[in-house]
């Protein structure tokens, strides 16, 4: 254990670094939504006041709103509001943004968890079964996935999805995250259907909840696995090739415990950074699904304030976004200095 | 030359172990490279699919049954058949026609995309590469925060600010797609910064810019040129994903994605509205990728 505290303070510093540079980028993901919204055509002014307002009630709501300062205290102004969680208030839905947020954010978390965890369950043991036996049907299933992944479009791939699902083989429920006379029967507790009803036991909501949340969940989920697929065939080849591998062959262990225990756990710490990233990538994938299958989640919320010219709420949104990816970046970044004592 | 064309032909004077001049080096350098590529069938679809996009963006009037704009209300909706192959719209307008039209659209947003963003990118790149100091540290952080926003939704915000419309999307997309450029274009760089021709050049008294443009730019072209390629089919799906949420390309505009979003209100009975405008974003997105990896695997072997 001699050589542990050295390394300890190397990790230290290098955690310090890292929050150095995540706090310069959410100082500059703050300065581009500023910016954003400072060169929008609208008048926020009038958009407060309307067209008749005398010439001084126009100076005094512009003065209110602090836009006869300098930009850099406008700037100022902007970021310590956002830092007291003061996103300002949306003109669509007339509540503060923050709180749509909440209200909105936890339909995105639903949907985008289970498609990650689709990607993951499925995409996980297809990779090791293409890397262990590679240019058989595994291979050649991972390698068209992941052409088709980065060619087809979310948002057709999930219209297509619902005339062919919904309308004629009628497996699935239509869009939105629940029947009509389901709505608002459990309590909200955390705002995730799937663990509200569960909570309350009313299965009834819970599976109606299943039927709607299948079919977007499996579309977003087909891009997560055709990611963790192709990136735990190549992380696995790696591997395979390891003279511990063959080491552990003269030894006698068997097959499924090289490749299982031994090459797949040495995968793990990156796989899960690779996890994390897709995760993240869900993100903009459910823009477009939200919106094809009316999901009342975080990117509709901001494609509908978007055709509203609602801006309060698409730079409140975005900012939201953009620190959410970030933060999933650090996590799996972290998560890798932790483990992998290569990288420290 | 000509002895040795004559001799031996024309495959022995461009497969040269030594070769005489400059012209011939570079010819048997692209000999090899074209052969790598011509062996590769994946590649070839993708160059082929490419290619007639090209050819029906161009010749689309031709090709094209009707007019893309021209209405009959008494064909509403039509199914498939032999004279509407892909049916009609909700206007009675050909959709066979609208799509071959929609490739010139297509292509215009990402040929007006990468002439934006390539040199964009590769000039930040090199400059912050070869410079270094705290003018590389202030243009990589910009670098960073740009690609700490996933690109559609930072696209999106974007076009809040500057207002629906093509020439906006393209300007939007444009300015989320730089950061990459700018990523491989540094790390190209780095590399060459202290390479001996550069270090002669430096002695030879050549200013900065005269090393960064004709130097060090050239070098990073072949990664750049194939990173542009991979990133094609992305810029087509962001295009479309804004046509498609009504901020890009607006009607009547035969925009794929926003003719999916038209298509959208009919799909449930009238499924070929949307589906084959789809199905032209997918095969030239597939295009473009299978063409991509072919190119990377013969032009950037590092990378494979």
């Amino acid at each position: 254990m001699a050589g542990s505290r050295p390394r300890a303070l190397k990790l230290g510093g290098a955690a310090l670094r890292l929050a150095g540079t995540v706090v310069l980028t959410i100082f500059g993901l703050l300065l581009v939504t500023f910016l954003i919204g400072r060169v929008v055509p609208i008048d926020p002014v009038l958009a407060a006041v309307g067209d008749r307002a005398p010439a001084e009630v126009y100076q005094r709501v512009r003065s209110e709103l602090g836009l006869d300062q300098p930009l850099y205290i406008q700037f100022f102004r902007y970021v310590s509001a956002v830092l007291h969680g003061d996103l300002g208030r949306s003109v669509l839905t007339s509540n503060p943004v923050l709180t749509d947020i909440k209200r909105f954010f936890p339909a995105t978390l639903e949907l985008a968890t289970t498609a990650t965890l689709m990607g993951v369950l499925i995409g996980i043991p297809l990779g090791v079964a293409a890397a262990v036996r590679q240019n058989r049907w595994p291979d050649q299933v991972i390698r068209v996935l992941g052409l088709l992944g980065y060619s087809v479009p979310v948002f057709w791939l999930g219209l297509m999805g619902l005339v062919l699902f919904y309308a004629r083989l009628g497996w699935v429920a239509g869009p939105g995250r629940l029947d009509v006379f389901y709505e608002d029967v459990v309590d909200p507790r955390t705002g995730v259907i799937l663990i509200d009803s569960a909570l309350a036991g009313n299965w009834q909501v819970f599976s109606n909840a299943i039927q709607h949340l299948i079919l977007p969940a499996s579309i977003l989920g087909y891009f997560s696995l055709a990611y963790v697929s192709r990136m735990t065939r190549s992380l696995m080849i790696e591997q395979l090739r390891q003279e511990y591998v063959v080491t552990a062959r003269v030894k006698g262990l068997s097959e499924a415990r090289i490749v299982w225990r031994h090459a797949l756990g040495n995968v793990m710490v990156p796989l899960v950074t690779v996890v994390a990233l897709s995760y993240a990538n869900l993100l903009e994938g459910s823009v477009l699904t939200e919106t094809v299958f009316a999901w009342p989640g975080l990117g509709q919320y901001i494609t509908n304030s978007l055709l509203n010219v609602d801006m309060n709420a698409v730079l409140g949104g975005t900012l939201m976004v953009g620190v959410v990816y970030l933060v999933l970046n650090l996590f799996s970044d972290l998560l890798y200095r932790v483990f992998d004592p290569r990288a420290r | 030359m000509s002895e040795v064309v004559a001799a031996r032909g024309w495959h022995a004077w461009l497969t040269a172990e030594a070769p005489a001049s400059r012209l011939q080096a570079r010819l048997v350098n692209a000999y090899a490279t074209s052969l790598g590529f011509l062996r590769n069938p994946l590649a070839l679809i993708g160059l082929a699919i490419v290619i007639a996009l090209l050819l029906i963006a161009a010749a689309a009037p031709l090709l094209a049954h009707a007019s893309p704009e021209a209405q009959d209300l008494s064909l509403r909706l039509r199914p498939p058949d032999a004279t509407h192959w892909f049916g009609t719209d909700e206007l009675g307008r050909d959709i066979y026609s609208r799509v071959l039209y929609g490739a010139r659209i297509t292509l215009g947003i990402v040929t007006l995309v990468v002439l934006i963003v390539a040199p964009l990118g590769l000039f930040i790149g090199c400059v912050a590469g070869y410079r270094g100091g705290m003018l590389d540290a202030v243009l990589m952080r910009i670098t960073d925060v740009f690609l700490a926003f996933p690109r559609l939704i930072l696209a999106l915000a974007f076009v809040a600010a500057l207002g629906p419309g093509i020439e906006n999307a393209v300007i939007a997309i444009s300015l989320t797609a730089w950061p990459p450029y700018a990523r491989i274009a540094r790390a190209e760089t780095l590399i060459l910064r202290d390479s001996d021709f550069i270090n002669a050049a430096r002695l030879l008294g050549a200013s900065w810019p005269r090393i960064v443009f004709l130097h060090v730019m050239p070098l990073c072209l072949s990664s750049v040129i194939v990173r542009v390629t991979l990133d094609m089919a992305g810029i087509i799906l962001t295009a479309a994903g804004l046509g498609f949420l009504g901020l890009g390309a607006q009607p009547p505009s035969p925009e794929w994605g926003a003719m999916i979003s038209t298509g959208r209100k009919y799909i449930l009975d009238q499924w070929w509205v949307a589906a084959f405008p789809g199905l032209a974003i997918c095969l030239v997105s597939l295009g473009f990728n299978l063409l991509g990896d072919g190119l990377r695997d013969v032009l950037d072997p590092k990378q494979r």
